[in-house]
């Protein structure tokens, strides 16, 4: 009985089905990112060329902050619901009377919550550099293809997804109301964000080297999450309604 | 008034030997911080049987259910389903080879019928899942509805849309938890026959419920929870066992000197009359009994209507064990 990952196809299939028809997922899925995409390119077209080199990149380093924000908050929405969510709709008895391991569960959960984020994310991003590319002035536009800026941003987008998912799905197991989760994943999932904003404001110098290495701890956070929110998983408080 | 179970199936063939038993539970109990669910339980199912779990609100049904089900641990005692004794490792392998309807459906909703059964045929990881689906769908009679979203379904078709995916993988044991609450009584009667259709099949069924007239119509076996196991036996012996037997005698007119007729009779232990003005004679076997209170009739000159057993339904019997222990907490 190892781990199966038909079982956690299950979950994910059964999960972006269930998105696709859910309007609260679909409004802010579609409506998070135009407000990420407007801020951004607004920062960036009203750029004044005479404006300080400092003010200039700080300019820079908030634009492409707002991209980072972007993973962060889109797959919160989704963790904070993945376990309690279940939970109060009654469906969670079901799934765990079947065969699945927690981990099993947790990690569809997680993929669920991934794969439409990087998707969102991804597009956004390219959007947001075609519209550099096409309308900034190009000052603006070599500052924001630098290599190390593009390098972070495409690095950072699955790892501050990937914290932000686990800590979301981590609070929803042992939460037992929706909206506490809700809130509290929100807040969770902002810590490396900040770190992000220290190396775009350039607080930090964002070497290839400090980024990987920096990099490295959600890296591993995320690696070992599904253990760790695995032994969080308690089937009998889950099912039984048991107020911890 | 606890009687130990009897191993005496539906089946023939099985004659309560253990090693063929779908089910061996052994004084098992399950407390919650202070509050007990349920206590010292033994019992056993064997292959093919029907078992029913009668008991009023909280009596413990449904964590029972859970606990051997593998959702939740007990506190102590032992079980083996399946043949597999229950403990924190062998959850995915007893979940593999039983399903349970739990007591609310549980569907997702956005979901059609069909895509419902999908996520579930894949967590089993069944293979040929289209033709499990279509299977099932045929079983429960809503092959018309698969592509219905479950939202759009009224509370009998989630009712059934459940038994469908509890039907999927084939399972050696079916717990059901109360599969016709607030079901109508044409929905009730749906889901008894498809239950009927399943007792035919030899599928092993546990099934709880707060009806006792589905009790009694679809169970070889009942067991009366509350707290603890009070009775286990075939709905016709608990009613034997808790009630002695009576024949009970109307005349049309009262009879002059009843004690002259009845005091003495061959197999007449005592008599009574009952409000209704009938006499309820108490008896060692009715139909040894039966042809000579007639005739002592006859002989005192009473105009007969009828000397028939007096019938006790498995709710009388349910009434008088529960209302017992009401009186004991009294
Ligand atoms: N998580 C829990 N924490 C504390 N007590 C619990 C918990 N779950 C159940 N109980 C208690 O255990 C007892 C048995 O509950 P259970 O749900 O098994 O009863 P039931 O027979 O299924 O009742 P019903 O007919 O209402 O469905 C009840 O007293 C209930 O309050
Ligand atoms: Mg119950």
């Amino acid at each position: 009985m190892g781990f199966s990952w038909v079982r956690v196809g299950a979950i994910v299939r059964k999960e972006l089905r269930d998105y696709r028809r859910n309007r609260f997922v679909v409004v802010t899925m579609s409506f998070l990112p135009l407000v990420f995409i407007v801020a951004p390119v607004t920062q960036l077209f009203t750029i004044k060329l005479s404006m300080t080199s400092a003010r200039f990149d700080d300019r820079i380093g908030l634009a492409l902050l707002f991209m980072l924000i972007l993973p962060a908050i889109i797959p919160s929405v989704l963790s904070a619901y993945s376990v309690v969510g279940e939970r109060e709709q009654g469906t969670l008895e079901p799934v765990l009377t079947t065969p699945i391991h927690p981990e099993e569960f947790l990690v569809g959960k997680a993929l669920a919550a991934l794969l439409p984020t990087l998707a969102v994310t991804y597009v956004i991003f390219g959007v947001f550099l075609g519209a550099i590319a096409a309308f900034a002035h190009p000052a603006v536009a070599s500052a924001i293809f630098e290599r190390n800026h593009l390098l972070v941003q495409l690095l950072f987008t699955p790892l501050v997804a990937g914290w932000s998912i686990w800590t979301g799905i981590a609070i929803s197991t042992r939460t037992s109301d929706v909206r506490a989760a809700q809130q509290l994943t929100v807040l969770a999932s902002l810590p490396p964000v900040g770190a992000v904003a220290l190396m775009n404001f350039d607080v930090i110098t964002p070497s290839l080297g400090l980024a990987l290495g920096l990099a490295g701890g959600p890296l591993l956070i995320d690696a070992m999450a599904w253990r760790v929110v695995a032994a969080l998983f308690d089937r009998e408080r889950l099912v039984t309604g048991a107020r911890g | 008034m606890t009687s130990e179970p009897d191993g005496s199936h539906g089946r023939p063939s099985h004659d309560g030997a253990k090693p063929d038993s779908a089910l061996v539970v052994e004084h098992l109990t399950k407390r919650f911080a202070e509050r007990v669910a349920y206590e010292d339980v033994s019992f056993d199912v064997g292959y093919g049987e029907v078992f029913g779990f009668l008991g009023p609100n909280g009596a413990g049904k449904t964590t029972t259910v859970r606990t051997l089900g593998t959702l939740v641990a007990p506190t102590s005692g032992s079980a083996t389903i399946v043949g597999i004794p229950l403990s924190a490792e062998s959850g995915p392998a007893i979940r593999a080879r039983i399903s349970i309807m739990p007591e609310s459906p549980g569907l997702y909703l956005r979901l059609t019928v069909a895509e419902n059964l999908e996520c579930f045929a894949r967590l089993y990881e069944l293979r040929d899942v289209r033709g499990r689906i279509d299977r099932v769908l045929q079983a429960v009679n809503l092959t018309e509805r698969a592509s219905d979203v479950c939202g759009a379904l009224s509370k009998g078709l989630r009712q059934r849309v459940a038994l469908a995916r509890a039907l999927l993988s084939d399972p050696e044991v079916l717990f059901l938890d109360e599969p016709t609450s607030g079901l109508d009584p044409v929905a009730t009667r749906d889901v008894h026959g498809l239950l009927d259709a399943l007792r035919a099949r030899g599928v092993t069924i546990v099934l709880t419920t707060h009806r006792l007239e589905e009790a009694e119509r679809l169970c070889h076996r009942v067991a009366i929870l509350n707290t603890t196991l009070r009775l286990v036996g075939r709905p016709d012996e608990l009613r034997a066992q808790l009630f002695s037997r009576n024949l009970e005698v109307r005349t049309r007119t009262q009879l002059d000197e009843p004690g002259r007729v009845f005091d003495g009779l061959a197999h007449v232990e005592g008599w009574e009359q009952s409000p209704t003005g009938s006499y309820v004679l108490n008896v060692t076997d009715p139909d040894a009994a039966a042809p000579g209170i007639a005739r002592a009739l006859v002989a005192a000159n009473a105009d007969i209507l009828s000397v028939a057993e007096s019938h006790h339904s498995l709710e009388d019997v349910y009434l008088e064990v529960v209302d017992e222990d009401v009186e004991a907490k009294r």
